[in-house]
């Protein structure tokens, strides 16, 4: 009996040795990246897959970074076909895309994500300013002088604004491995830093200072890293009733019964009103399609048609109800044509 | 006289506070006891609290007419036709009949919002497998949406959750509930189903799959390769510092944090024999890696548990070496390798750390068919769903660990029982 057994390993081990240096062609399509995109292209995967009975696009989530640096690796079924991205392409990756043969991409807006400052529902309602959020969270802040900088000495809201409540500074938020995280610093904190005139006008003459000062946060634990996991902060924040906590906004409406989101600069986070952009700390979603991929990977066309369909990204679509925040309506109609003619980049958009 | 009193009162004296040590020391075992057993009583509460819902889910109760007009089809067998077939409209015409006053764009949009976006697919699925419904009518149970879900047993719990209902549609629900067309029914899609996005079409059959094609690969390399490892290193190789320093290097390995196997994974298997990212083959392949070391250390212990008595018999009656080894040893040794080669696999199915670097940690709705199709383990769904949005997911989650904590248990079990079966003692 045992002959039988190590014989049939053997040839099983054998055999696999022999498939694994093979590449695979591939039956369906292959799609990394943003974690923040993730929820939306998969439901259009889903969808594409169940309406049309062809194999359901596989979706790794990676981050926008890692999901780049799959992406532009190169051309071929060993490599993905499609990256989500919580932001741009930025012109270094553009460029390691073009030197290692991915020379055609198609970039798809697909619409915006909003990200908001929530408390528990047990609280008041804040309502910040992007100054206040920054003052709040920045490693270093503005003293009496201009130019002089000291370390943050904030550590109650009052003192950062004599209009919020007297409560202690404690805000739970993505980690800097996190597309989130990159975009809070972008848009709330620096927003916030270039109020103060002169730190706006180091921008013009030290660019890499200028970034130090805006988008660096404070490492004294009022500011506590809480993983990727943006359920988990909403548990926190509905325990800890004082606590503020930034995560995507499609979090804040799942969960309106734990958490509400805070008003900034008087503007409270809807649908609406990050729709129209007049909510400040919102950012565009986008894809990166491999040109060269279409025609090859079966099904490319298909789930292009899918995503850029009115059902799907339109104002009553399913990605709206998951908590995107549509394209307004002539801007998706350009992008859906432009996708479904497959125009490249040109390598002269304003990358940065 | 008087010495021998002493050392008595000294004995006795010393008695009382001996045994109160031993006493104390028996309280601190059971204490040490009673803290491990309520820690896990708290997590199987925990778990079987929250996760006991999603093996119900909601259904309600239509009267369906499979028109062949509303669906736009004339024939079964055109794939073509049923493609593009509307679908949805068989379940939204169904509920509008149902209630007949709802008008306005704005209404109509959120009572059809009531059933499950897939309930179309599922009329679609029902009516291929019953040709004969085609221009009938029909009562069926059709899935609910995953808010109506979350709402209605949170309201059958008598703590409502509205947030995500409008006013109409609670009254909807009501009469719904009135008429007794409402109703939670055992969730089968949870076990026949793959991942999605929409928690109550979610379900962890493909996952399972995946674990199942992972654990065999695995199982088919590292018995084969750490059992004649283990035969080498006990029964023929020289006792030398090489052996010593492989010793060394297998123990070192055992201990090797399991994300660093996942690297090694990419490195070798994806980059640079291109192995396809995601599939079982390269997930087994990295478990094997990673259970080896364990199947070689509990390998060589059961091979060093034979006596040697039994070597020198076989070796008396003039048996070869491998004869010796292959009928007597390696059988009296097997139960000790099968509770170790359990053990790792059991370990295996436990991990995502290595997964993650190797592409199982993915969004993947068609259920696995064979090693190379793309897939994904249990806990790395259980990861998936705990990182979602919707409310629905947080009860999935529970009960896809609940139903890996399950499989935990069957396999811890049937370690123990083969041990206690099969082993033999000297």
């Amino acid at each position: 009996m045992f002959k039988k057994v190590t014989t049939f390993s053997t040839v099983a081990t054998v055999a696999v040795m022999l498939i694994s240096p093979i590449s695979f062609a591939r039956e369906s399509i292959e799609v990394v990246g943003s974690s923040t995109v993730y929820p939306f292209s998969t439901v259009v995967a889903e969808r594409y897959g169940r309406s049309t009975g062809k194999p359901t696009p596989k979706i790794e989530s990676t981050g926008s970074g890692g999901g780049m640096k799959l992406f532009c690796s190169g051309v071929g079924t060993n490599y993905p076909d499609i990256t989500n991205s919580s932001r741009r392409i930025k012109l270094s990756e553009f460029k390691k895309c073009q030197t290692n043969g991915v020379k055609d991409i198609i970039e798809v807006q697909v619409g915006y994500d909003g990200i908001v400052v929530a408390n528990s529902v047990d609280a008041a309602t804040m309502n910040l300013t992007r100054k206040d959020i920054f003052l709040a969270l920045a490693e270093k802040v503005p003293g009496t002088n201009d130019g002089e900088l000291i370390d943050n000495p904030y550590s109650t809201w009052k003192q950062v604004n004599a209009s919020l409540p007297d409560t202690a500074i404690e805000v739970l938020g993505p980690p800097p491995t996190s597309g989130t995280r990159d975009a809070f610093a972008e848009l709330a904190l620096e927003g916030g830093c270039k109020k103060i005139g002169w730190i706006a006008a180091i921008k013009k003459t030290d660019k890499n200072r200028y970034k130090a000062i805006c988008h660096t946060v404070r490492e004294d634990g009022r500011y506590i890293e809480a993983g990727e996991n943006d359920n988990l902060i909403v548990q926190k924040l509905e325990a800890n009733p004082s606590a503020l906590g930034v995560f995507g906004f499609s979090f804040l409406d799942q969960n309106a019964d734990k958490v509400q989101g805070a008003q900034i600069e008087s503007i409270e986070p809807t649908f609406e009103s990050i729709a129209d952009k007049s909510y400040p700390i919102s950012r565009p979603l986008y894809f990166y399609v491999k040109k060269a991929h279409v025609g090859v990977v079966p099904g490319m066309m298909g789930y292009l048609k899918e995503f850029t369909n009115e059902r799907a990204w339109g104002e009553d679509g399913y990605l709206a109800e998951k908590g995107m925040i549509p394209l307004p309506t002539k801007m998706r109609m350009d992008m859906a044509s432009k996708t479904m003619s497959l125009v490249p980049m040109t390598g002269k958009e304003a990358l940065k | 006289m008087n010495n021998r009193s002493d050392t008595l009162s000294k004995i006795q004296h010393s008695l009382t506070r001996r045994n109160r040590a031993e006493a104390r020391f028996r309280w601190y075992g059971r204490c040490a006891i009673f803290i491990g057993l309520l820690a896990v009583a708290v997590l199987f509460f925990d778990i079987i609290s929250k996760g006991h819902g999603a093996f119900r889910a909601t259904y309600i109760k239509l009267d369906i007419h499979y028109d062949p007009e509303l669906i736009g089809i004339n024939n079964l067998a055109d794939n073509e036709q049923l493609s593009a077939g509307n679908w949805q409209a068989l379940s939204k015409t169904a509920l509008r009949n149902k209630f007949p006053d709802v008008s306005g764009r704005q209404d109509k949009r959120r009572l059809s919002k009531l059933l499950s976006n897939g309930a179309g697919f599922d009329l679609k699925d029902h009516l291929l497998a019953n040709p004969q419904l085609l221009g009938k009518k029909e009562s069926v149970w059709v899935l609910a949406d995953d808010d109506i879900d979350t709402y209605f047993k949170s309201w059958l719990d008598g703590d409502a959750y509205d947030a995500r209902m409008t006013a109409k549609q609670v009254q909807w629900i009501a009469q719904l509930h009135q008429e007794d067309l409402i109703a939670l029914k055992f969730n089968s899609n949870l076990f026949s189903r793959g991942d999605s996005r929409e928690p109550e079409q979610a379900g962890i059959r493909g996952a399972v799959m995946g674990s199942f094609l992972t654990l065999i690969m695995t199982l088919m390399l590292s018995f084969p390769i750490g059992v004649s490892a283990a035969i080498y290193l006990e029964e023929f190789a020289p006792k030398n510092r090489w052996t010593d320093f492989i010793e060394v290097n297998i123990n070192n390995l055992a201990a090797v944090p399991s994300i660093i196997f996942g690297l090694l994974g990419l490195a070798i298997f994806i980059n640079f024999f291109h192995v396809p990212r995601s599939v079982p083959i390269v997930g087994g392949l990295v478990l094997t890696l990673m259970t080896l070391p364990t199947i070689i250390i509990t390998s060589r212990a059961a091979i060093k548990s034979v006596p040697p008595s039994i070597r020198e018999a076989a070796l008396g009656m003039g048996a070869s070496k491998y004869q010796m080894v292959l009928h007597h040893v390696l059988p009296l040794a097997l139960p000790g390798m099968l509770t170790g080669a359990i053990i790792g696999m059991a370990q295996a199915l436990g991990e995502t750390a290595p997964l993650l670097m190797i592409g199982m940690v993915a969004f993947i709705v068609d259920i696995p068919n064979g090693f190379s199709d793309p897939a994904t383990v249990l806990p790395v769904q259980i990861f998936l769903w705990a990182d979602s949005p919707e409310r629905a997911f947080i009860e999935k989650t529970s009960a896809a660990i609940m139903v890996l904590l399950s499989f935990l248990i069957i396999m811890n079990t049937s370690a123990v029982w083969l041990r206690k079966r099969l082993e033999r003692r000297w």
